[in-house]
This record gives C-alpha cells, structure tokens and sequence, in this order.
C-alpha cells in the first residue's frame, strides 16, 4: 500500500525520551517499552520451559529412572507445559503486538497505556508463584498442564491452590492486553486505514484478541470451580456429591481449543509479512486470508471434543466433532496455499527471517496432516494419548509458533535496534534449529505409532532407539537458542547500520519510521492514501 | 563404584545397539477385524496427506529454486485469481468427504457393542488393574512385575520391561467380548494396540467398547491417561487362549481361589507369612512406602520404626483393610485375600528392624471381615 | 480526543462485559451439559427419576439388565448387587437391591453415583426408587439390603439387547457432620 508520512518526529509535549534507570521499566506506559519487556520476559520463560524439557529428554535419553523420579517428572511435563503456553508463546505474540500494531496502524501508542503497564507487569509475580510451587511440600503441580480432575482436585498436591492463583493472574494479564489491541486497532487507526488495509498481522492479531476474551474467562471459569471443589465444598467435578469429572474436560477443551489458535493465529500474521516482503511480491488472496483466519477462530469453538474422542461420547457426538475438525483443513489449506502462491513467481532471496518463515510454512503443514490424522475419530483411538499427539502439537508449536516468534524477531530486530543481525549467526541458529527440531520430534510420531504413551518417565525397551535420538535432537535444538540470544544481544549493542526500509522488498507503516525507531512515533498520524 | 554400577546399562546400551532391531514405525495391524480396518483407514489418510504434500511442497520447492533473486527472476504481479482461490477450498472438502465416509462405517461398527459372548468389567486403580468377569466369579487385579531394580538400572532390564504383570486379562479366541470401563480414583485409560480398543476409565462413570481377538497370542498395553505418580507403571497384558484352553484356565482360576480360600483356615508359620507378606508387600505396597519401609517423606509415611506398626495392632489391620478416607492409603480388604493380608501384615511388623515377632493370623481377617 | 476517551472507554466496557459474560458462560457450561446428557445420554447419567404410569409390559421383548458395583477408594464396604443379571420384558416394573455391611469400627456414609452403558440407552431406563437418591449410613458392622425399582422403557430402540447399569460406592463420611445425614430408616433392614 502506498503511505505518505507527516513529520514523525515530535514537536509537541511528548516529544521527551525515556525515563532513566529501573523507573523507566516498572512505570512506562510506552509501548515500545512494554513490548521490549514482553519480549525479555517470554525469552526467560522460553529458556526455563526449555530446561525442564532438556531435563525431560535427558530422563528419557534411555529406559529406566536415571536422574529423576517420577513425580518429579511429572511436575516437569506440566511446569513445561504451563510455562511454554502460558510464559513463552503467549506474552512473546503480546510483546510483538505491542510493539508492532501500533506501528502498524499508525497510532502513537496502544489505546490504554497505563493498562498496558499493569497486564505487563502481572505476568512476572504470576509466574514467579508458579515456579515457586516446585519449592513447596509436596511439590508442584504434577497433573498435566491439561490438569483433569480428579487428579487436579482431589488427588492434588496442595500447592495446587497457588497454581490456580498463578493461573487467574495470567487470565488477567491476557485479558487485558486483549482489550488494549482490540482498543488500539478499532480506534486508533490512522485516517485512511481501512480495515481491509490492515497488515495481516494486526488481522490476525485482533481475531486473537477476541478469542483470547472469548476463552480466557472460561479458564478462570474452570480453576475457580476447582478451588471451590477442594476449598469450599462443592461438587462440580466430583462424582461423590453429583458431579461430573468429564465436565471438568468439556469446560477445559472449550477454553483450550481456541487457546492453540491463539497461539497460532498471530504466527499466521508474521509468516503473511515476511513472504511477501522476501518474495518481494504482494501477499496472495489477502482477502481471502482474512476471512480463512475468521472461520478458523469460528470452528474453534466447535471442535472442542476432539481432545476427547476416548471418553465415551455417543456416536453422534464422535461424528458431529470429528466431521467440524476436518473442516477446520479447509480454511488452513487455503492460508497455505496463498503463502506458496505468494512465492510463485515472486524474486526471493532467504535472509534469517525468510528461512524461518519457510520453515514454518513447511514443518507446520506437517502438524496440520498429523493434526488431520488425529480428526479422523476411529484412527484417533490408537492415536490418543500417544507420542503421535505430542509430535503433533510440538511440530505446529514449536517449529510453527515459536519459529514464527522468532522469524518476526529477527524481521523487527532491525528496526528496533537500529543494526543489522549477524547473518551468518542468524542462519547457523537457524539450520542447527531446523535439523535439531526435526531430529527431536519427528522420531516422536514413529514412537507414537509403535505404542509409546505420553506422560510416561520410563518406557519399554522398542521404544529406547527412536527415544535416544530424539533427545539428542532436544540438545542440538535447545543448545542452539543460545546463538539467538547472543544474536539480539549483539544486535542491541551494535552491528551495521540498518536503512530505513531494512528489507528490499519491505512494505508497510513500519518501514516508512527511521531505524531505530523514535520512542514516540506517529504523534501525527499519517495519512494512508 | 556407585558411579561405575551407573555407567553398566549406559555400556549395555551401545553394546545392544547394532543387535536391536526396534526402529518400529508404524501402527499394528492388530488381531481383531476392526483393528485392521483402522489400520487401512489410518494408511488412506496417510498416504493421502503425503499425496498433498508433494503437491505443495513441490510448488514451493519449484518456486524457491527458480523464482530466486539470485537467477535473475523478477517478481510478477498477480495477487489474487477468485477461481483459483474457490477451486482450492473445493478440493480439499471433496477430499475430506472421501475421507469422512470409511472413517464413519469403521466408527459405527466400533460402537456396536450388542450380543457379546462375555461382559469383563475392567476397574483402574492407582496403579494397576482389576478384571471382574461378569457372572464367571472370577475377579483379580493385574500389576506391574518388572523388578524396581531393573527400573533403577541395578540389573539388566528383561525382554518384556515394563510391559509384564502378574495375572493377565485371558480371552478366548472368536469371541465377542465386551468390556466395561471404570476407576476407582482417577481417570485412566486401557488401551491395548492390537485390539485397537482405548477407553477411558472413569471414576463414578462406565463406559464400554469390545474386541473379537482373531489370533491366540499374547497382546501388551499399557495406561495412557495421566493417572499420577506411577502412570508409565500399570501395564495392560492380554492372553488369548483356545476356547479349551480357556475353560481350563476358568478352572484353575476358580479352583486356585478355592485353594486360597482352603488356605486361610490352615495355620500358617511366622516365617511363612514374612516369606509371602515380601513378595505381596513389593507389589502392593512398596511403590508408595517403599521396599526398605521408609515411605518418602511428606508424601506416604514410613513403615520402618511406625510407631503404629511397631504396637497398635488392631489400628495396623484396620487401616491395611479398610484404608484411611482422604489419603491415598486404599483399602486393601476387597483387593488381596484373608493369607495375603495377614502376611502382609506380619511382614510389615517384622521387616526392617520393626522385629516385633507378631503374628496374624489369616483365621483373624476372616473373622474381621465376616 | 475527548471524542476518542468517549470511544476507547465505550469500547472497553463492551469488552470487559463480554469477558464477565463469558466468565459466567463458564459456570452455565453446568446446567447446560446436564441439559445436553439428558437429551444425549452422555455419560450414561440417569436423569428418569420418580414415579411412572404403569403400562402392559411386552412380552415378546426380553432386555437384559447387568449390574455392577463399584466400590471407589478408600470405601471398604462390602458392596454388591444381589442378582448380576435380569432379565426384563420393556415396560415391566421390576425390583432389584444391592447389598452392603460396613465392616469398619465407624459409622460411615456413602453415597452411591448410577451410570448407564451403553449411554444411548441411559434415557430408556426409569428409575422409580432408588437408594442412589439419597445418602445412605451404616453403623459399625451394620449391613443392609438397599432396594431400586426401575422400569425400561418400551420406546427403548430395538437393536439393544442388553443394558449396564453401575453403581459406584464413595465414602462421604468426612464431608458431613453427623446432623446432616439424611437416610431413610424404612430401608434398612439389618440381616
């Protein structure tokens, strides 16, 4: 789209710097500022969630109990859950919102700053409760970051009462980060940008933003009547007082379904910026991924019990979710297909943030077939539960989300920093990630298929080969993220000089600011033609 | 030396390494009908998303190699084609729909559960399983026999490593059998490959599913709903037996349960019942209180040195049979029989330096639990 | 720029009532899976509860009627049905009763939780009394029969022959003190 600036250099009473020292962190209201600490944050989380899955790897490196027990396994698996969906995905999607969306469309900041500083600023004691949990007699949650009950209720360590306290400050910080994008896109536009102008991004973005409002009161919904079961009394998910342990999956699936498209949706958006920009071609059919990425929010709310083939529903339900999650295939095709038709007869070249963003195009559409595999409710009984489903979800996360994460990091590095990355580092911390994400969990779907179930510390021996590699891949890909973080740290500190634009083919609001960009920007609005 | 007992399976593992030929891939074809006919229609969808896949990939391989700034290619400007675009949301749903049609027939079958040849209620417990034979008389609970030191690499591990328990499920071959699932705690899930049949187990709730095993053998499973602590520990065996071999087999269930039944009159030694209380201890017992009796502290209290072991006998039988509401200590009356209760009893107040020379008798829990 | 507060302020009230909304959407999950079992069967949950019409049962139809108790946990009653089969003509009212004793030195109180296999039959089965309707207490040593009267209805479709009816045992001893228990004495009937 064609953009013509005002002057986006202030003149007017905002036009002083940041404020000195710890003060500037804990009290800014700028965007920028609490994007940067979204993003600081979820690294730190990624790291940890990182370690507990090294510790996980190295546990199963080969059968037998080795370094720990399985109790403390179980708190692993759990904590690495929580931490990954909740610390790592979740606040890096919010933190590159922050920082890009009001960017993107032209406004000066996010709509409600000062809210922004405390959705911000709940997320660390949130997580610090957490973790303190592993500390606590009895130790940390062991359930399953799906925490069914009974086992989460009745059956719980009683630290489980700080986890569901952890649990609603986070619901809270979502929820009002939520509302602040959803402020921020809907009223602050700049003139002229129309909704259908909108970079996919701040599309993808905003259908999150809904979900994440839609869904995020559900969980809280769901922990407050567990602590009520095991506080007060109640019988929502005891069978004893007339409950039920299966409403307890239903009321989790409805909020956790369209949980994994919000950490998938904003991935989409990044991916739908950077093809177009290193294929220097104009994304294909951008109408029609809006709309792909509307009906897939929508069947979201529909599908939930597909996660939940094995607990008995009648035959009409099996079929009614089995049919509504296949559909789900269409639209997500139609998105892959207009990246590749996007690359067609494009002029591409492959710096760091393209290759990820390839990579996730192709390691993500290998999620969506296993993903179309699990849909299929009769073949999913020998799938459920298995390694076959943790390949599965890692391969749309990890490879899809987080390499999507950092795709957009190393995209927005520039304009944030003012340098150029190292390229050369950035494309050794992509191959090593590539290769060991593959090595790591593509054994997995075989050690699925062969029998292997999810959630165990030890397994039997046929499983020791494909599981010995595996962790090998979990070493290569976790010891890589550290080029990564030594890549943005010398990128902060300095390196060549980024232009302007930053990328040949680059397009969009964002690209028209200098490098590094201004603490406030678009105090004027632009005007979009 | 504790450093090198540590590197002895690291040294079997690589010595194994060229010998194991477990690089295992693909699901089972199964011993039942329908668990062949999952396995087709798992193979379908397989090779249909594979057929995809080449599809799209090698677009997006074809453009990366040719449509690349440094071959000189030059960017076209197309960026949007409506039929195009309709074409490739139809196709995909024409797909889907081939897909849906088998997927639903090999669904509805799985749900017929009428006219079964025999009812087996399947119970999970934390952490093993009870198989009551409806109307068979016949009842037993089912767990895990791979030693703790094969688990704690102190000895090598055995061909079957966690997948070996001490009473397998025995089935009779072409028969239809229809199994009823629940829990006495958590949830938990039965899942045995080959007979393509995973359910879960719910406390307070039942759900059913069945299988007609084809071929005499020996199937293995194991539990795949996190169930707590020892989830990777509660194997699934199934034994399918000639129809002959079955009856036997009802026989000499029911007439060993007589036997044990017989027993609990006999009089029994101290050293006999320290003898047998050892070995039920280690399957029943030691997985939360430990072999050596010291429990793991703030969890599952010790044994060793219980001041209510060492003294209170009546408190001791009265919590092995009746359990304690709101621990995880069950109640062990309806799972082990008068002779295993009483021995382990008496190993509990001999072992580990307890050394209180007491004695229960089996006549005294027959009596408690008249 | 009071024109965007006005805006801005309007929009976040929507949002955070559509974030109560969906808070409270949460908890009315409840009431509308209960409503949903009832129309599907899920869960085999009964909810055909209380007295019948009575009607000509049909003869030329025999159901067979499973039972199974299931005792959870920690309960160390004794606990079982008296008969493990019946069969039963669609539309006949029959009786049936379980058997429980408390072997323990305590007076204890269970509650008993029915569940239907398979669930498409659930509501075709009709209870017309059951001891699961109340909770039910046993002294120390103390054994009684407890009665169910059920009804299969003659609506039940033709391609089920055969009906499991569970009932699992949970010991709710610790959740109540003694004053709240309310059992119904005409019940009991000590062996």
């Amino acid at each position: 789209m064609d953009t013509t600036l005002s002057p986006t250099v202030d003149t007017n009473e905002h036009g002083h710097g940041p404020a000195k020292g710890m003060g500037r962190w804990l009290f800014t209201t700028n965007h920028k500022d609490i994007g940067t600490l979204y993003l600081w944050f979820s690294l730190l989380m990624f790291l940890t969630g990182g370690c507990m899955a090294l510790m996980i790897r190295a546990e199963l490196f080969q059968p037998g109990l080795q370094l720990v027990q399985p109790d403390f396994f179980n708190q692993m698996t759990t904590m690495h859950g929580l931490i990954m969906v909740f610390g790592a995905v979740m606040p890096a999607f919010v933190g590159l919102a922050n920082w890009m969306i009001p960017i993107m469309v032209g406004a000066p900041d996010m709509a409600l700053p000062r809210m922004n500083n405390w959705s911000f600023w709940i997320l660390p004691f949130a997580f610090s409760l957490m973790l303190s949990t592993l500390f606590m007699e009895g130790g940390g949650p062991n359930f399953g970051w799906t925490f069914y009950a009974p086992l989460s209720t009745t059956y719980a360590p009683p630290s489980v009462t700080f986890f569901i306290f952890a649990v609603h400050m986070m619901g809270f910080s979502s929820i009002m980060g939520a509302i602040n994008i959803i402020a921020t896109i809907l009223n602050l536009r700049a003139p002229g940008m129309t909704m259908m102008k909108l970079p996919l991004f701040v599309w993808t973005w905003l259908i999150t933003a809904f979900l994440l409002i839609a869904v995020m009161p559900v969980l809280a919904g769901v922990v407050t009547m567990m602590l009520m079961d095991i506080h007060f009394g109640t019988s929502f998910f005891n069978a004893a007082g007339g409950g039920d342990p299966v409403l307890f999956q239903h009321v989790f699936w409805f909020f956790g379904h369209p949980e994994v498209y919000i950490m998938i949706l904003p991935a989409f958006g990044i991916v739908s910026e950077i093809i177009p920009t290193f294929a220097r071609k104009k994304l294909f059919g951008y109408a029609s991924m809006v709309y792909a990425t509307s009906s897939i929010a929508l069947l979201s709310f529909l599908v939930w019990a597909h996660h939940m083939f094995t607990v008995g529903l009648p035959l009409a339900g099996e079929l009614f979710f089995m049919y509504a999650t296949m559909l789900i295939a269409v639209p997500t095709g139609v998105k892959v297909f207009n990246w590749v038709a996007t690359m067609f007869h494009g002029s591409m070249t492959f710096e760091t943030p393209m290759l990820f963003a390839l990579a996730f195009v192709v390691l993500f559409t290998i999620g969506g077939f296993s993903g179309l595999m699990l849909a299929i409710a009769p073949a999913d009984f020998q799938y459920h539960d298995t390694y076959f489903v943790v390949a599965h979800f890692h391969y749309v996360l990890v490879p899809g989300a987080i390499f999507s994460i950092m795709a957009g990091a190393y995209y927005w590095l520039p304009k944030w920093t003012g340098h150029m990355l190292n390229e050369r580092l950035g494309k050794a911390h992509f191959w090593l990630s590539f290769i060991g994400v593959n090595i790591t969990f593509f054994p997995m779907h075989f050690v699925g298929l062969a029998g292997m179930p999810r959630r165990i510390p030890d397994y039997a021996l046929q499983f020791a080969d494909f599981n010995a590699v595996a962790s090998v891949g979990a070493f290569v890909f976790g010891l890589s993220q550290l080029l990564f973080v030594y890549n943005i740290i010398s990128c902060i500190r300095g390196g060549e000089r980024a232009t302007d634009q930053v990328w040949e083919g680059s397009h969009g609001l964002e690209w028209t600011l200098p490098s590094p960009a201004p603490y406030h920007t678009f105090s004027t609005p632009p005007v979009i033609k | 030396m504790i450093k090198r007992v540590w590197l002895l399976p690291w040294i079997g593992w690589l010595v194994s390494l060229p010998a194991s030929a477990a690089w295992e891939v693909n699901i089972t074809q199964g011993a039942t009908a329908i668990a062949r006919e999952v396995y087709d229609l798992h193979m379908i969808i397989f090779w249909i998303c594979v057929a995809i896949g080449v599809v799209v990939f090698g677009v997006m391989l074809w453009s990366i190699i040719h449509h690349r700034k440094s071959r000189g290619a030059q960017a076209r400007n197309f960026h949007e084609n409506t039929a195009v675009e309709i074409l490739w949301t139809l196709i995909p749903f024409a797909i889907l729909i081939a897909m849906a049609i088998p997927a639903t027939a090999t669904l509805i079958k799985m749900y017929d559960s009428t006219d079964a040849d025999i009812d087996i209620q399947v119970t999970g417990y934390q952490w093993k399983w009870r198989y009551q034979y409806l109307g068979q008389d016949i009842d037993f609970f089912s767990s895990l026999t791979t030693p703790r030191e094969q688990i704690n690499n102190e000895a090598p591990k055995g061909e079957h490593y966690l997948l070996e328990v001490d009473n397998p499920l025995v089935l009779p071959v072409g028969k239809k059998v229809r199994f009823l699932f629940t829990a006495a705690d958590v949830i938990h899930s039965w899942w045995v490959p080959d007979l393509s049949v995973k359910k879960d187990a719910i406390p307070g709730f039942i759900n059913e599913s069945w299988a007609i095993p084809e071929e005499p053998g020996i199937y293995r499973g194991q539990c795949t709903e996190l169930c707590g602590r020892d989830h990777g520990f509660m194997p699934i065996v199934v034994e399918v037996k000639s129809q002959a071999e079955f009856d036997q087999w009802l026989a000499d269930t029911r007439s060993a349960a007589q036997a044990q039944a017989a027993s609990a009159t006999e009089e029994w030694t101290l050293d006999q019942l320290i003898e047998r209380g050892e070995q039920v201890y280690n399957t029943s017992c030691a997985a939360c209180h430990q072999a050596n009796g010291q429990g793991i502290p703030g969890a599952f209290p010790a044994l060793a040195g219980s001041p209510m072991v060492m003294t209170d006998m009546d408190a001791h039988i009265d919590i092995v049979l009746n359990g304690k509401a709101g621990t995880a200590m069950q109640a062990f009356g309806a799972q082990l029989n008068a002779v295993d209760l009483a021995a382990v009893i008496t190993y509990e107040r001999n072992a580990w330096g307890n050394d209180t020379g007491d004695s229960v008798s089996p006549q005294r829990i027959t009596e408690l639990q008249q | 720029m009071d024109d965007l507060r006005r805006k801005n302020r309007r929009l976040v009230l929507q949002l955070v009532l559509g974030g109560i909304f969906m808070f409270g959407f949460g908890f009315a999950l409840v009431p509308l899976y209960d409503v949903f079992c009832r129309i599907t069967g899920l869960n085999g949950k009964i909810t055909n509860t209380g007295p019948v019409a009575l009607d000509v049962a049909d003869i030329s139809r025999d159901v067979r009627v499973q039972f199974i108790g299931v005792n959870n946990e920690t309960m160390p009653w004794e606990f079982r049905p008296l008969l493990n089969t019946v069969s039963v003509n669609p539309g006949e009212m029959r009786q049936m009763a379980y058997f429980a004793r408390n072997p323990t030195a305590n007076r204890m109180v269970a509650q008993a939780v029915p569940s239907v296999t398979p669930s498409e039959a659930a509501q075709y089965l009709h209870k017309v009394s059951c001891f699961c309707f109340d909770q039910q207490a046993l002294e120390a040593n103390e054994r009684m029969e407890m009665p169910l009267l059920f009804v299969i209805d003659k609506k039940l479709p033709a391609n089920i022959h055969t009906i499991t009816l569970s009932y699992t045992l949970f010991d709710i001893t610790p959740r109540l003190s003694t004053g709240q228990i309310k059992t119904d004495d005409t019940q009991r009937s000590t062996l």
